[in-house]
């Protein structure tokens, strides 16, 4: 599905990088913990996670990945809309917790990007 | 040698942490290697510079890029680790509660550097300090 879906079925708000939105992504992979994505997730993927703090930007760019989502309101600060705005990754922020928002993509057909 | 080059990585410098992998990205994509091989790279690179920024002393990262492989040295000036077999194990850690909430400390950044690189060498000793030199091919 388009990133444009993905932000409209999260009710999600995009903070940078709109430039992804025409993408079609088919894998999702939602967790807080950055060495399970850097060990299992593949790179065609966006992430879902409660985890807001610059290291989850790294951790998406260094597995060249490009889009994340921040679940349960999370705000990233303003340093970190800059850090993703110069790496071009696309992060967009959710009210829906990371259940419901896994949920969602699920049943719209979003499959789960492990590759072990 | 195509090309050489010596990062710092301080200890304790979360905020810092992840420039020196950043750099080797944007250094290998210049030198124009091919992205499977970046992302191996970026991934094994990333989790060493985590864990000299977590569990270190403080240390350096040294990137040399050959005509055929690559290869990244991880190093530092210790405290260096008791029981390797165990430290390699996917799941263990001795990580905090301050570092778990930075979403790291699963316990699988050597297990994931090994599975990253082509070829991988830890030494350690401790009180001197810990030593992982790993190989990619250019392919
Ligand atoms: N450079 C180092 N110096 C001292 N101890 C280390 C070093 N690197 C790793 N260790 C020890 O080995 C353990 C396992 O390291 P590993 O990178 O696999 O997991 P972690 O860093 O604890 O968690 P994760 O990498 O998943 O965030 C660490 O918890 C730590 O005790
Ligand atoms: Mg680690």
């Amino acid at each position: 599905m388009k990133l444009s879906l993905v932000r409209d079925l999260l009710d999600a708000v995009v903070l940078s990088g709109e430039n992804h939105l025409e993408e079609e992504i088919y894998f999702a992979f939602g967790c807080d913990l950055m060495s399970d994505v850097l060990c299992f997730a593949r790179e065609d993927a966006i992430l879902l996670t409660g985890l807001v703090n610059k290291q989850v930007l790294n951790t998406v760019d260094m597995a060249n990945m490009n889009s994340i989502i921040f679940v349960r309101n999370k705000m990233p600060s303003q340093e970190m809309i800059e850090m993703a705005k110069e790496r071009n990754l696309l992060i967009m922020a959710t009210r829906h917790i990371l259940f419901e928002s896994c949920g969602i993509l699920y049943q719209h057909g979003m499959k789960g990007a492990s590759q072990i | 040698m195509r090309y050489k080059l010596i990062l710092d990585v301080k200890r304790g410098d979360f905020d810092a942490a992840g420039e020196a992998s950043r750099k080797i990205k944007d250094i290998l994509q210049q030198l124009g290697v091919s992205s499977k091989v970046i992302r191996k790279v970026s991934i094994a690179g990333y989790e060493g510079e985590m864990n000299l920024a977590i569990h270190s002393l403080g240390g350096k990262i040294i990137l040399e890029v050959g005509e055929e492989e690559l290869s990244l040295t991880i190093k530092d000036i210790g405290p260096g680790i008791d029981n390797l077999d165990l430290a390699m194990t996917a799941g263990w850690s001795t990580a905090d509660d301050k570092v778990r909430q930075m979403g790291f400390g699963a316990g699988m950044g050597l297990f994931n550097m090994n599975k990253h690189a082509d070829n991988f060498l830890i030494t350690s000793k401790i009180g001197a300090g810990t030593k992982i030199v790993m190989k990619f091919s250019l392919e």
